[in-house]
């Protein structure tokens, strides 16, 4: 944006002062984005600054659900094989101009190429650029899965892949998965400034990027050649806010409209002021305590399911999650597909635990708890949680020792084989996909890697295995249900909590809606006057 | 006076290296590593965890990082942060600039405030006034920064509704920051109404980072101003019958300043540590955030740099400081 567009818009916006205010919708985020190519960035504070408002996908999350949408790509066909993915392009998408670049052609195949291919191919010139490392791409396992992408005709792209994979359509509406201009890339790369795409993001998202001062305040405008819904306001203001209490303040002085991640001691109030109001919905994580599945006594599935009983969850969620948690009975949230309602949780029964340990032979039994040093969504306080649970085991005769290190020390540590202890984690998920839980937390592949509990059962491991080819969702549903019943049989983990993520607004925000996958989303949002 | 510049320039040499090798391996000695971090739950593979390692330039022997972050330095290069993949340098004076003005309006209220109270203080030693200034000076010095901004929001932000609760400027305005001092940027805009916006979001901020330098230049005026008066010139001048204004404000103040000015090139240290907590709750995109952000992410390049650019801007209010001591009093320049 020139100089004199800046100084026209903030004049305009002064001038006009309140009506200039109704048609800007001011979010007050938690942090800053690391950058604005999500590809390069793991963190949900920058896909929220980057991917949901600048960017759309080849296929999208209808927002609320974490079913896929046609996005960019306006079909797709696997083949018989599952190894063979087409994706139909959309005609007629523009992308953003700024400065330095104006478009000269619609969206096409070769920007889904160029998106993909700098993140997997070394030779890419915009592979290292801005110190790519592309963590996503290569955490959902793309460099192994994509064989090769093809481009048929302008608007068909062909996907091949090493083996089929049923998640591969939730894959390309993640984050990492957004289209970026190649054109804009070349442009860039002949102007020696290739790291202005990051910078200077350009999309085909709902908003155009107009400025970000860093740790302070990032602009967007409404992009009216959107080829979709377009956007409600005109200007979208992300006032980057790290403290809860302050966002809690700011909103209720009108500061800004809606902001995210309360304090919990805090929600009752807002709950109850007048000039705010609270949404609520389960997130999509789980924390867990994972038992070594491999280590005497606790190879022993009744041993495992005896100390889950002595568990007191609610007195977990009132303590450490104050009341913004909701037990958890199953290794996937309740708000992704699959979820099996019907099983029955491990209740709280100290006695009942005591009885089954001694019917096993386990009497004066010590272990260890380790306890996360970082706070996380699914656990804001591992410590305290450890604590809780040593007071219940000490009540069925288990002494335990808390232990804890380092983040990245604990995470590595937790994975060994022979780990003495049993371990608190928990995980969020990604694309909204059962696989993507189970597979990876609890398949035979995630021994001593994610899989914290060691734990290979053959049977639940063919049923994930097979899930992930099939072709229909129901079809995979029904073995996943079954899957979490082998689970909840085994124990691997007492699974502890989903944490409940609360968004806070003024009365006049319309139309929001709480995203399971944890993104803020502004697309549809509107003021009332 | 030229000699004396000179050579206080020679001693930043080794405290330069010094901060360099402190600043190096200060965030190395921490338990954890960058790549891990990074990676969170999801871990990272044996080969990805080598060629990100060799990306970052760490697989090396420290010995050899050392050396190439030290010529980088001294050509300038402060590397790229591992998180945002931006230059440190770009990054600091992105942000610098907001802390330098939050930092000098907090100095000016301190000194503004506290030098006359010290002042009156002293003069007024053992009455009313000197003992409720000092208890003040005491209870402010005590007060966590934290608690105090979260209480100045919550009555003048959020029940009186006097200043805004955070930010730099309403967000209506939006103009080009060419110095990236709001005040200035404000006036040069010549949007209406902008300037006023910019200093009423200075008042919470300047008020909660002065506190402390506030409470410590009040008591140390008031001790400094009590040990002059009693002199045997301060009383000869009294004997004369100088009218106690020019007493106090020019003979005993002037020679009281040496250990205030020491105390106010300290409480720079000071504004800089309390900068972190004031600029997080305020949402002020200033340095100090940026820097503790940095050591939890241990994103080595920006906390090195980071430490190494606030050390060299110490030292330089820390020889300006030496500097004033000659303009205040002939003797140390001559020495």
């Amino acid at each position: 944006m020139s100089l004199n567009k800046i100084m026209a818009t903030g004049l305009l916006l002064s001038t006009l002062g309140v009506s200039a205010q109704a048609q800007t919708l001011v979010y007050c985020s938690e942090g800053s984005p690391e950058g604005f190519d999500p590809a390069l960035y793991t963190a949900g504070t920058t896909f929220d600054a980057s991917s949901h408002p600048l960017y759309n996908r080849l296929s999208e999350f209808k927002v609320g659900t974490t079913e896929t949408i046609p996005g960019l790509a306006e079909s797709w066909e696997v083949s018989d094989d599952g190894k063979k993915v087409t994706f139909k392009l959309r005609q007629g998408v523009k992308f953003h101009s700024n400065d330095q670049f104006t478009p000269t052609r619609d969206f096409n195949a070769d920007d889904v190429i160029f998106s993909f291919d700098r993140q997997g191919n070394p030779d890419n010139p915009y592979n290292q650029v801005s110190g790519g490392t592309w963590e996503y791409f290569g955490g959902m396992s793309m460099p192994d899965l994509i064989e090769s992408i093809e481009k048929t005709d302008d608007h068909t792209v062909v996907f091949n892949l090493t083996r089929p994979e049923a998640p591969i359509i939730a894959n390309m509406a993640m984050d990492f998965a957004s289209i970026v201009s190649k054109e804009y890339a070349d442009a860039m790369l002949a102007a020696g400034t290739p790291e202005m795409v990051n910078q200077a993001p350009i999309g085909t998202g709902p908003f155009t990027f107009q400025a970000y001062q860093k740790d302070a305040v990032i602009r967007y405008l409404r992009n009216d050649d959107y080829w979709g819904d377009k956007a409600k306001v005109e200007s979208l203001i992300f006032a980057i806010t790290p403290d809860a209490s302050v966002r809690y303040q700011k909103v209720q002085a009108g500061e800004c409209h809606v902001t995210a991640y309360p304090n919990p001691a805090d929600v009752q109030a807002m709950k109850d002021a007048e000039d705010i109001v609270v949404m609520e919905q389960e997130g999509l994580n789980v924390g867990y305590l994972a038992y070594n599945t491999q280590v005497a006594p606790f190879d022993n599935a009744n041993v495992r399911k005896a100390l889950n009983m002595a568990i007191d969850k609610q007195a977990i969620i009132d303590v450490v999650f104050q009341g913004s948690g909701e037990i958890a009975k199953n290794p996937i949230p309740p708000t992704m597909w699959s979820y099996n309602n019907a099983i029955v949780d491990d209740n709280y029964d100290p006695e009942a635990a005591k009885a089954a340990l001694a019917a096993e032979g386990v009497t004066d039994l010590s272990m260890k708890i380790w306890a996360m040093p970082v706070q996380r969504p699914y656990n804001p306080n591992a410590r305290r949680m450890a604590e809780l649970m040593q007071e219940d085991f000490s009540k069925v005769g288990v002494d335990v020792e808390i232990v804890s290190y380092e983040w990245g020390e604990y995470l590595e540590r937790s994975k060994a084989k022979d780990r003495d202890g049993a371990v608190l984690l928990g995980w969020t998920g990604d694309n909204g996909d059962p696989d993507n839980f189970l597979a990876v937390l609890l398949g035979c592949d995630g021994v001593e890697k994610s899989n914290r509990a060691q734990w290979c059962n053959e049977e639940f491991d063919a049923l994930i295995q097979k899930a992930k080819v099939l072709p229909t969702q129901a079809e995979r549903a029904a073995l996943y249900e079954e899957a979490q019943v082998i689970f909840k049989d085994q124990a691997p983990w007492a699974t502890i909590a989903h944490s409940v993520v609360y968004m806070t607004m003024r009365p006049e925000v319309e139309g929001y809606v709480v995203h399971p996958l944890g993104g803020h989303i502004f697309n549809q949002v509107g003021l009332s006057q | 006076m030229l000699n004396y510049v000179l050579g206080r320039l020679l001693t930043f040499i080794p405290t330069f290296i010094g901060v360099t090798l402190i600043s190096f391996s200060f965030i190395r000695a921490l338990p954890g590593d960058p790549i891990q971090v990074m990676a969170g739950e999801r871990g990272i593979s044996d080969e990805r965890y080598a060629e990100l390692a060799a990306q970052f330039g760490y697989d090396r022997p420290i010995y050899v990082q050392f050396w190439e972050y030290l010529t980088g330095v001294l050509q300038g290069d402060l590397g790229n942060s591992f998180v945002t993949k931006r230059p440190v340098w770009d990054e600091f004076f992105a942000l610098f600039p907001a802390t330098l003005e939050l930092s000098i309006c907090a100095m000016i209220f301190a000194v503004a405030l506290g030098l006359p109270a010290g002042v009156i203080a002293a003069v007024n030693r053992g009455k009313f006034f000197d003992r409720a200034l000092m208890s003040t000076a005491l209870v402010g010095y005590s007060m966590p920064i934290f608690w105090w901004a979260l209480l100045l929001i919550i009555v003048f932000s959020g029940n009186l509704q006097w200043t805004p609760v955070s930010g730099r400027i309403d967000l209506l305005y939006y103009f080009p920051d060419p110095t990236g001092f709001m005040i200035i940027d404000s006036l040069a805009s010549g949007q209406k109404g902008a300037f006023t916006s910019a200093i009423r979001h200075l008042i919470l901020p300047t008020i909660v980072l002065g506190t402390i330098p506030l409470a410590v230049i009040a008591r140390q005026t008031r001790s400094a101003m009590l040990e002059v008066l009693g002199e045997d010139y301060i009383r000869t001048a009294r004997a004369k019958g100088m009218s106690p204004g020019r007493i106090n404000g020019i003979h005993a103040l002037r020679n009281a300043l040496i250990p205030v000015i020491t105390v106010i090139g300290l409480s720079v240290g000071t504004l800089l540590a309390g900068a972190i907590l004031t600029e997080t709750i305020f949402s002020w995109p200033g340095i100090g955030k940026w820097m503790v952000d940095s050591i939890f992410r241990r994103d080595y390049p920006v906390v090195q740099g980071g430490l190494l650019l606030i050390a060299v801007m110490v030292m330089i209010v820390n020889l300006t400081v030496d500097m004033l001591y000659g303009v205040i009093n002939p003797k140390i320049r001559k020495r």
